[in-house]
């Protein structure tokens, strides 16, 4: 199949950017998104010319670093994937495709279709995680955890940081981001002893990065490749409650 | 040199509390005048930068990805072992140490094991502690289940997802160091070489990924915990990103690199699909519990899967060996698929075998074979376009992890004094093979339970005084060496020398080498590093974002370390663990050991001029007694 | 108010949106006292008692405060979200993963308030500071004879629809009330909001507009 490509070119953070057209022949429906994006780029550099910047690591949907958002939707079209999960298969051939970065105003570009994403770390840095020095733990039985919450909490622990919530949401709003740690944590014996400040102190940073408010669209939750739940937003918000009027 | 592992006196199990208590400490007031540089976010980096920032050393820790929460720890799947014997099955300390001096078929270093095993139930004290979400029993407890190779319920996990979780932990560790501004942290920034001074390791010259500014960091102690080298391969299941350059560097610097030669060929990869494939996808080892393997009796038969007749059907690991099955080890079970399709019978193209669950879900039904596999099976239609309820798998063996790595002591030190090994960039605990399920656990124990210990003895002694500039002669040759490489203007991409040197390294250094092919390797490497320096193409102008320049210098460092690979595999002159030499087979084509003459740990210092030298550290096994595997 | 966070905005927005919610219903049932068939009577008793009880006196002032926070506080929000992402996309996702409603609340919210002064200026401010005394119903009926006023009216209530159908739900949600029991419940009550109150509203203007052209 052949596909016509409409990629954001930026070449740093502070220099204008615009988008070009790249046509990309013999694509096999098989290939991954970025694959195909990897056979661009040896085109281009065969011939002289720059290739795209675009991040990617693991490339199995787990790690989080690849992030595209390709014809309006956070990691394209489909449901539970990473843009490195993503297959041709899921185009039509002759089809165009447009290719931007994340856009918010706590993700800046860096270069291409690369953003900064340190904003999140900094939340996380600001209380998304229970303080135990090691060596101090005890027997890890001697806390039993009912079923049903471990699992929850691991439903929420399994945000991955790419930022698809925030792209996607009309607000850029780190809202499900932030709520999945908390969540997490709250839903523990061992993060109920700093849930008020946890809470407190991430929403704080959140906003202060430049976040914007959960308006309760749900886009977070259908392009979340880990398929968060709202639930935990509901959650963050009775925590903030508890801690506001402790 | 000659190596000394400073493997304490004593019993087995009394050797750690013996060389904790001969250590040397470093109080409490004077840790915070003591710098270390972390080198790498991983399971093993987090957890040592967190745990010594806890303790109140000044520390720096370098990742090249945006955050440290990327690592590649984050990708494993299955579990994290633990001799708790929660499931009551008599499992113990000993029988860990054991199962994994076994598995590692007969090359490990056994008092490293021993503590290793010793440690590994504080991991999941720990871990429970920091609010990993461990999978629970209804009655609130953690659950087991049991992994490859053993025969005890020893593994803790997290759904399918076990190194996410944990390295979530120790990102939240460090996480709250970084806060308290106890731990800098350095990211998008690429360690590219090492300083050394006056026979010590004293910092690293590295590069900022997004100004491209390269500048040197010292401290009193550098540690490395890079992960492994898999990406030689070029196709392999680690990230794309995950490279050799840090330890490779550090071994251009004079510490010695050990049995390079073992790598961890996975049975069940998703195969490639063609040839732009970037990497291979893991589907976790649980699946051969229900799954069965096999290939066409015919050659080349071209009819789909379930047109095949049962009787046109080879259960090759079934029919040779009756007793375990598919349930074999890593190692048989991915040569054993390699050998099939070199002899012809592979399907899709001759590099795939079949792995069928239709006995499992007319047996079980589809409800529960979903729910045990649900999610890879997900995975996999999403890769593949095919419905594996419907159609059965195709696997392929693909490079997974490299048991060899820097040489360390039992204090995780290299031959460099001062700089230190971690997690899956040393080579102390897997012997030639790695048992499921202890990865993570190795990191972890080296992280968070022996390096601050360790760094501690080696900090306590004074240290003579280093001047900022003494990295600068190094700065300098990184930036002379990276001026060379953004330069190039030949013809070829660093991806497509970096995609040839997989093929070689596939080929004859992968799951069955030779010594025709080991000796052929060595000249295409030589081909290909002349190549590399003639006729290397790169586009991107300038030295800031540029992805090019990465990967390009990362492949420079991949193919010196391929050829240190290839001959390390052909000094071995035996077959052990992920290290098979066809030379050195019994009669039923199983790996041969050599235990009087090969038993010891290749450790390879690099040369400048000549080829590299090799030193043995002989091995002793007082509590293992060395017998063959058999798995009929 | 703009100290407050995010969550604690949207907290309040929640409970004054819940509130007006809860004047709509009564707004409504007395408004209904204009379909009696009795020329008015009851109604014009009703605005009478309405414009001279100390109670409604002092609740209209809480009312009316309602409505400032609801609307500050939304603009702040809106403020902050078309900050939070300087540069548009050029593709942008629609309704593809989000509801028309859920994402023009600004919009449709600025209608709505545009709806209020009109209805207050037509109504409330004729009754309460006219110059000369005028009968409540009669106003009601003047007004409603006006068929460009009435498809005014009808296209309002549409759109207030559409603010509540995600506005009352969403309240729920931001004062964290969330269950799977509760989420049927959650939906009916939704439902009655910008589904039933806003077609009773129209009812009342396509009422008089009914008998003044074919009555």
């Amino acid at each position: 199949m052949n596909v016509i490509l409409k990629i954001w070119r930026q070449p740093s953070k502070d220099t204008p950017g615009g988008f070009e057209t790249y046509p990309v022949a013999d694509v096999s429906p098989d290939m991954s998104f970025l694959e195909m994006l990897d056979v661009l780029n040896e085109t281009l550099t065969q011939s002289g010319k720059e290739p795209i910047a675009f991040e990617s690591d693991c490339r199995e949907g787990i790690c989080g670093t690849c992030g595209l958002f390709i014809n309006g939707r956070a990691h394209g079209p489909g449901l539970g994937i990473t843009t490195c999960e993503l297959r041709m298969r899921r185009f039509k051939s002759g089809e165009t495709i447009v290719v931007e970065p994340w856009r918010a105003k706590a993700f800046p570009v860096l270069k291409d279709l690369i953003v900064d994403r340190s904003s999140f770390d900094r939340i996380i840095q600001s209380g998304g995680y229970v303080s135990v020095n090691t060596g101090n733990a005890l027997d890890g039985n001697t806390l039993p955890i009912a079923k049903t919450k471990a699992d929850e909490a691991f439903d929420a622990a399994t945000c991955i940081g790419c930022g698809a919530c925030v792209a996607t949401c009309k607000n850029a709003s780190a809202m499900l981001f932030t709520a999945a740690k908390v969540s997490q944590l709250a839903l523990l014996p061992q993060g109920e002893v700093e849930a008020q400040d946890r809470v407190i102190n991430m929403v704080k940073t959140m906003e202060l990065e430049g976040f914007g408010h959960c308006s309760n669209t749900g886009a977070c939750e259908i392009e979340c490749p880990k398929q968060i739940s709202l639930t935990h937003i509901a959650r963050l918000h009775r925590e903030y409650l508890k801690a506001t009027f402790k | 040199m000659s190596l000394d592992a400073r493997i304490p006196e004593g019993p087995i199990q009394q050797k750690w509390d013996h060389c904790k208590f001969e250590m040397k400490l470093v109080s409490p007031a004077n840790r915070r005048k003591r710098s270390v540089i972390v080198v790498g976010t991983g399971l093993a980096g987090a957890s040592a930068a967190a745990s010594l920032g806890e303790m109140g050393y000044n520390v720096s820790a370098f990742t090249y990805h945006d955050s440290p929460r990327r690592a590649h720890s984050i990708a494993a799947q299955g579990g994290i072992n633990a001799p708790k014997n929660y499931a009551n099955d008599g499992d113990s300390i000993y029988r860990l140490f054991y199962d994994t001096i076994k598995g590692g078929d007969y090359r490990a270093r056994e008092a490293n094991v021993y503590r290793l095993a010793q440690l590994s139930g504080n991991i999941i004290d720990h871990c429970v502690a920091q609010g990993v979400p461990f999978a629970r029993e209804y009655g609130g407890l953690l659950a087991n289940r049991s992994f490859g190779g053993v025969q005890v319920s020893r593994t803790f996990y997290a759904r399918g997802q076990t190194g996410q979780q944990l390295l979530l932990g120790a990102y939240g560790a460090l996480s709250r160091q970084v806060h308290t501004n106890q731990v800098r942290m350095f990211s998008r920034t690429e360690m590219l070489d090492l300083i050394v001074v006056d026979g010590r390791a004293r910092g690293i010259v590295a590069r900022d990924l997004v100004s491209g500014k390269i500048s040197s960091h010292m401290a009193d102690a550098v540690i490395l915990a890079t992960g492994g080298y898999s990406n030689v391969f070029y196709l392999s299941t680690n990230a794309i990103n995950s490279n050799a350059t840090a330890i490779w560097r550090a071994h251009k610097r004079g510490a010695y690199f050990a049995n390079p030669c073992f790598t961890q060929i996975h049975p069940t990869c998703i195969p490639r699909a063609g040839e732009s494939q970037s990497k291979l996808t893991l589907m976790s080892e649980s699946l051969r519990n229900d799954g069965r393997i096999w290939v066409p009796k015919q050659k080349g038969d071209k009819r789909r899967a379930r047109d095949i007749p049962e009787s046109d059907r080879d259960y090759y690991l079934e029919r040779i060996y009756p007793s375990f099955g598919n349930l074999v080890p890593r190692d048989v079970a991915s040569r054993r698929a390699k050998e099939m399709c070199d002899n012809g019978y592979g399907v899709a193209g001759g590099y795939a075998v079949y792995l069928d669950f239709a006995d499992a879900i007319q047996r079980d039904g589809k409800d529960s074979v979903e729910q045990k596999y649900g999610n890879l099976f997900d995975i996999y239609h999403e890769i593949t376009g095919e419905n594996p309820y419907t159609t059965a798998m195709k696997i392929y063996p693909a490079p997974h992890y490299t048991m060899g790595g820097l040489w360390v002591d039992y204090h995780l030190m290299t031959t460099i004094p001062g700089l230190f090994a971690l997690g899956e960039a040393n080579f102390s605990d897997h012997g030639a093979n790695r048992l499921g399920a202890s990865a993570l656990m190795q990191c972890l124990t080296d992280g968070y339970f022996v390096l601050p210990y360790t760094i501690g003895d080696y900090l306590a002694k004074p240290l003579p005084h280093v001047s900022e500039d003494a990295g600068k002669p190094i700065e300098r040759e990184v930036t002379d060496r990276l001026n060379i490489l953004s330069n190039a203007s030949g013809s070829q991409t660093a991806m497509s020398l970096h995609q040839k040197l997989g093929h070689i390294m596939w080929d004859k250094c992968g799951m069955s080498r030779n010594e025709t092919g080991l000796k052929e390797a060595l000249n295409d490497i030589k081909t290909l590093k002349e190549t590399f320096q003639k006729d290397l193409k790169l586009s991107t102008p300038g030295q800031t974002l540029n992805q090019e320049l990465e990967r390009a210098n990362r492949v420079a460092d991949y193919i010196e370390l391929g050829e240190l690979m290839v001959q390390d595999a052909l000094t071995r002159e035996e077959s052990c663990g992920g290290h098979f030499r066809e030379e050195h087979q019994t009669e039923e084509n199983e790996a041969k050991r050599n235990d009087e003459n090969q038993s010891y740990v290749s450790a390879w210092a690099y040369s400048e001029k000549k080829e590299a030298v090799l030193h043995k550290e002989a091995l002793a096994f007082d509590h293992v007694k060395p017998t063959q595997r058999s798995y009929k | 108010m703009n100290n407050l966070s995010c969550v604690l905005k949207k907290w309040v927005m929640a409970l004054s949106g819940l509130f007006l919610c809860s004047f709509l219903v009564v707004h409504l049932s007395g408004n209904l006292f204009l379909l009696n068939p009795d020329g008015g009577a009851l109604f014009n008793q009703y605005a009478n008692f309405m414009s001279t009880n100390l109670w409604i006196r002092v609740t209209e002032i809480i009312l009316a405060l309602g409505f400032v926070v609801h609307i500050v506080l939304g603009m702040l929000l809106a403020r902050q979200a078309n900050q939070s992402r300087p540069v548009a996309y050029a593709v942008s996702p629609g309704n593809e993963t989000s509801s028309f409603a859920s994402r023009y609340m600004w919009l449709t919210g600025a209608f709505v308030l545009f709806f209020l002064v009109v209805h207050l200026k037509t109504f409330f401010y004729t009754m309460r500071f006219g110059d000369v005394p005028h009968v409540p119903y009669e106003v009601v009926k003047a007004a409603f004879e006006s068929p460009i006023y009435v498809i005014f009216y009808l296209i309002s209530f549409f759109v207030l629809g559409w603010h509540l159908r995600h506005g009352v739900t969403s309240s729920f949600q931001s004062l964290g009330i969330r269950h799977p029991k509760l989420k049927p419940w959650i939906h009916i009550f939704g439902g009655l909001f910008w589904f039933v109150i806003p077609l009773a509203y129209s009812v009342i203007p396509l009422y008089f507009l009914y008998f003044h052209m074919w009555g």
